[in-house]
């Protein structure tokens, strides 16, 4: 029992460290109260009303200097319920252009949490300026309401939707996430709206107002010294060519499809186009925006999908060229390396199947896409006897592939970009069964067929590794952030492919160079009046309709300043459709103007969705 | 019945009732009694807390020393299972729901450990007698009656704090060291821990390694005072190898802890670039809502920071801001003179028991309604961290008025018995 005397007096310790604890809290709450004034307020029993001013987004301008972005006024007409108490309903119903029903059903949505009767929430989301108008007339019998300027963004041409991406309303989730945002503001949704949504959007300002009783505004708390300003969001120098872009979005009218065009040297992305598209002031806002989002949902041509970063398409044959290098790389062909061909690839029975072509070395195989070549180049390298098991080389063979991309997300500044597929040998050990497969099983890899998928811009970014002989820039739509033009540095690292040798390049080269100059070659009939360009066809097999048209192609061959990979949904061989839109827009990009008017009309007034064709048959 | 602490208890419970009603004040909602507003829900709390009060008086005060480690067991089980059947809230499951009516647990574990360890202590015996000889039987057979009431304690604790996610509510039995130390617990263990929280803060505010070059020349002081026998020097490097732990440890353990809590200690300590319109906000706008009482205060239902919402958990854990705007220095000083009051009768009721059990539940009384009110107050005026926990009587909630209702009419009624106990 611890009933000692001497712990009794440990009571006067206790007794006496509650009461100094407390002594401390007095004097300090004497201090805040009394002593200090920092924390007074007006004598006259003021309130604090925090208004928010909203910054302007940045500007977004193309890589010319043209703007593409800007913003617009809009009027939200906002109301404080317990103070619209008196208020004339029926002619604000009446301007408005809504039901007496429809206006008490707003008032209870702004008197009900999250909402409160005494603040402040939107009734009317951007108003027309006609509306605006209307109602200032009269603003003195609508008490309580009262109207906030908000801005609004205003894309300067119908075109990029997809590119630049769309401004919304941000989610409950991401605002109780994010500080920074509170239910009602406006972030970027996709595009580069969204991916560069923390520089577009500036920084939200606070006004600390006094008011008085009626909670009328009265003046600026402690003179405004706790007041922060609005800092306009950062204008964007994108390195999209708007010219070109409206170009290429053009000729693809009544397609479906994708077209990437990159700057090698650089890795910037000169054009991003996804077909069909849409007209990004549809979807800005106000009241037409969920009408039009809803129609452009569910048409069925898809024009709300991302088909230049999202839709994983089998390459075809433009996949052969990086077969060629890999081979060349792993010393098992050479320039003058040729295999037979008959009408397909023998050892199987002819299949994969061939086209009729004379007989080929590395550079013809190229020129004349041949299955067969690239069905022996494929073997070679998964069955090489350096590797102990054959999983060993189909492993090496796609390792060497994913560092031409495939098979992994690039990292580029727009959101939502798919990694495309390479499958794995787990993959095959699944479908096939472990050690029940064999390189002659898996030989429709070799020509970019089978499970092999890349979305267009890994297409494209192959290109500008094949013009730049050998690496890559991450591909970036973004060529500078604000004034200063800074970068996401990551888009300055030098991204070195498993082959670098340059004579292999050219080897190829030679062949793309065929492809478009000389007669026999897949895109003989799309050749660029003028200028040395290299390009490669490909067929991607569609297993639920007509082929997909993909071609390739950089240019100049040397010094190179375009890359484009191009794909046309449902429109059979590449060289059809894909290599003449190639065409045009190199032409366009290097020389500024067209000099085939005839053959341009032709490819952009074909409409491959309707199923008019227009094209003669002299063009196939 | 001790009439004055019964009186201090009716008049608190009262003044929080109106504080409520001024926190939430709604000129929509003019009715004091109206049950869809908070004052309305609070007055039937109070209504049900003065029935428990009235049972708690009515049973045998035998009872509580009785089913005290019933009471300890069944309300720990409840803890566990709201873990797995309660509702989440705010990402802690910590309430049992039924209909719109919510039920923490965690709040009635504060009486039962109070009983379970008060019965305990009755009956053992925590004070350090034998010679100190560092032999680790020695001890544990010196401190094995501390630790197991330490156990008592820390059981609660962990399970509040680690699966229900209650700061606030686990930091409360911390408390209960109080009731130890008056019960003989060595002070050394005093003396420890406030080294360990010393050091801590120390190293979050000045460099590690200037701490670590002060505590070593500390130490190479301390070996020219001491008698240099082994085992003093064993004991003395101990001490500072232990403190130089704590100080290298605070980095790791700090970045442990949870973002919020960590910018609410940065807060307090004004630390690194603490935002004061976004993290700092809570606790700048309490305290210019306290600020601006002045001396008589504005009236009251006259604050206007607390009435328009500039104050978050007002009618809760930031209640005291009410009083402090509405009421000024002068009404703060008044309540917190009254629940200070309470704490001292109570411990002067403590001491006049006669049986260990009521002397040991009454230390348990004062110290829980003592450290609430340290952190609570102290959180509002920018001197403790911001921890979420009630202000005893004021803060509005059922668990929390029944909670402390019943811990203080369970002492009530033990203190009302105790001329019948025989010793």
């Amino acid at each position: 029992m611890s009933n000692n005397v001497q712990l009794a007096d440990r009571k006067i310790t206790i007794g006496g460290f509650f009461i100094v604890v407390i002594l401390i809290y007095l004097i300090r709450l004497f201090y805040i109260q009394i002593i200090d004034d920092r924390y007074k307020l007006d004598a006259r029993n003021n309130a604090l009303r925090i208004v928010t001013e909203y910054p302007l987004r940045g500007y977004i301008l193309d890589r010319n200097g043209k703007l593409m972005v800007s913003n617009e006024p809009s009027y939200d007409l906002m109301v404080i319920p317990r103070e619209a108490k008196g208020c004339d309903t029926l002619s604000l119903c009446e301007v408005l252009g809504i039901t007496k029903e429809d206006f008490f059903k707003r008032m209870k949505k702004a008197s009900q949490a999250p909402n409160s009767p005494r603040k402040q929430s939107i009734f009317e989301k951007q108003m027309s300026a006609r509306v605006y108008a209307a109602l200032q007339e009269k603003q003195y019998r609508f008490k309580g309401f009262f109207v906030q300027k908000r801005a609004v963004r205003k894309y300067r041409k119908p075109i990029a939707g997809h590119l630049l991406g769309y401004v919304g309303e941000v989610s409950k989730e991401k605002a109780e996430k994010d500080p920074y945002y509170q239910e009602g503001d406006y972030i970027g949704v996709s595009g580069m709206e969204r991916g560069y949504e923390e520089a577009l959007r500036g920084k939200k300002g606070k006004q600390i107002a006094v008011s008085d009783v009626h909670n009328k505004i009265i003046g600026r708390y402690m003179n405004g010294k706790y007041d922060t300003a609005a800092v306009p969001g950062k204008p964007l120098y994108s390195s999209i060519d708007m010219d070109l872009q409206e170009y290429g979005e053009w000729l693809l009218q009544g397609k479906k499809g994708a077209l990437v065009a990159i700057e090698p040297e650089t890795g910037e992305i000169l054009a991003l186009i996804s077909a069909p598209s849409y007209d990004p002031n549809l979807l800005i806002g106000g009241k037409e925006r969920a009408r039009n989002f809803a129609r452009l949902y569910q048409d069925s041509t898809l024009p709300l999908f991302n088909r230049a970063l999202t839709a994983m398409y089998p390459p075809g044959s433009i996949f052969k060229l990086i077969d060629a290098l890999i081979a060349q790389n792993d010393n098992l062909i050479t320039r003058s390396t040729s295999f037979p061909c008959a009408r397909g690839y023998p050892p199987m029975g002819g299949k994969p199947k061939c086209h009729p072509h004379p007989p080929v070395d590395l550079v013809g195989s190229v020129a004349y896409s041949c299955n067969s070549y690239y069905s022996y180049v494929f073997r070679e390298i998964v069955d090489q006897r350096r590797f102990p098991r054959f999983i060993d080389g189909y492993n090496h063979w796609r390792e060497m592939v994913k560092t031409f991309g495939p098979g992994t997300r690039l990292g580029t500044d727009l959101p939502f970009d798919k990694p495309g597929n390479v499958p794995s040998v787990d993959y095959y050990n699944k479908v096939f069964g472990k050690n029940a497969w064999r390189s002659n099983t898996i030989v429709s890899l070799g020509i970019g067929q089978a499970e092999l998928t890349l979305v267009p811009l890994q297409m494209a970014n192959v290109v500008a590794i094949i013009a730049n002989r050998g690496y890559y820039y991450t591909p970036h739509v973004v060529k500078g952030i604000g004034n200063e033009k800074k970068i996401d540095q990551k888009f300055k690292i030098k991204h070195n492919t498993a082959v670098t040798k340059r004579e292999y390049y050219e080897n190829i080269i030679d062949g793309m160079e065929k492809c478009f100059n000389q007669p026999g070659g897949t895109a003989y009939t799309s050749k660029v009046p003028g200028i040395t360009a290299c390009g490669k066809t490909g067929t991607a097999e569609n297993p639920h309709g007509r082929s997909h048209a993909v071609f390739l192609a950089f240019a100049p061959r040397e010094n190179p300043k375009i890359a484009i990979a191009c794909i046309v949904e449902n429109a059979g061989f590449g060289g059809t459709w894909s290599a003449p839109i190639v065409s045009l827009m190199i032409e366009k990009y290097l020389t500024g103007k067209i000099t085939r008017p005839e053959f341009e009309k032709r490819i952009q007034q074909v409409d491959l969705i309707q199923g008019k064709n227009l094209i003669t048959t002299e063009f196939h | 019945m001790d009439r004055v602490a019964v009186l201090l208890y009716i008049l608190l419970v009262i003044m929080g009732w109106l504080n409520i009603y001024a926190a939430v004040y709604d000129e929509e909602h003019q009715s004091i009694l109206d049950t869809t507003q908070k004052y309305g829900k609070q007055l039937i709390w109070i209504g049900g807390a003065s029935i428990i009060a009235f049972c708690i008086l009515l049973i045998d005060a035998n009872f509580y020393t009785a089913f005290a480690y019933f009471f300890y067991g069944f309300i720990l089980l409840l803890n566990i299972l709201v873990i797995f059947l309660g509702r989440e809230v705010k990402g802690s499951h910590s309430w049992f729901r039924f209909g719109d009516v919510g039920i923490q647990p965690a709040e009635f574990m504060k009486f039962a450990t109070n009983l379970a360890l008060a019965k305990y202590l009755s009956n053992v015996n925590i004070v350090v007698n034998q010679q100190f000889r560092l032999k680790i039987r020695d001890i544990f057979k010196n401190y094995k009656n501390t630790l197991y009431a330490l156990a008592f304690i820390g059981i609660p604790l962990v399970i509040i704090k680690k699966f229900q996610d209650e700061t606030g509510l686990a930091l409360v039995f911390a408390a209960f060291v109080i009731v130890m130390y008056r019960e003989g617990l060595s002070v050394n263990f005093l003396i420890f821990g406030m080294m360990t929280a010393m050091l801590f803060v120390l190293s979050l505010i000045v460099s590690t390694s200037s701490l670590l070059i002060f505590l070593g020349v500390m130490a190479l002081l301390s070996f020219l005072f001491i008698r240099r026998n082994r085992l003093n020097i064993l004991i003395v490097s101990g001490i500072y190898l232990l403190g130089a732990t704590v100080v290298l440890g605070t980095n790791y353990m700090y970045n442990k802890l949870d973002d919020h809590q960590r910018v609410r200690i940065d807060v307090l300590l004004g630390r690194g670039n603490v935002d004061m319109q976004k993290e700092g906000y809570n606790v700048k706008q309490a305290k210019i809502a306290i600020g601006s009482g002045g001396l008589l205060g504005k009236g009251y239902l006259q604050g206007t920071q607390t009435k328009y919402d500039f104050v978050p958990e007002q009618d809760t854990d930031f209640i005291f801001c009410t009083v402090g705007e509405e009421w000024g220095f002068v009404g703060s000083l008044i309540v917190i003179l009254l629940q200070l009051t309470l704490v001292l009768r109570i411990i002067f009721l403590a001491e006049r028991q006669r049986s260990d059990f009521s002397r040991i539940y009454g230390y348990g009384v004062a110290s829980i309604l003592f450290f609430h009110l340290m952190v609570n107050i102290g959180m509002t005026i920018g001197l403790m961290p911001v921890i979420g926990i009630p202000l005893p009587f004021f803060s509005y909630g059922g668990s929390s008025l029944w909670s402390f209702t019943i811990l203080l009419f369970i002492f009530i009624k033990l203190d009302a018995n105790r001329l019948l106990i025989l010793r």
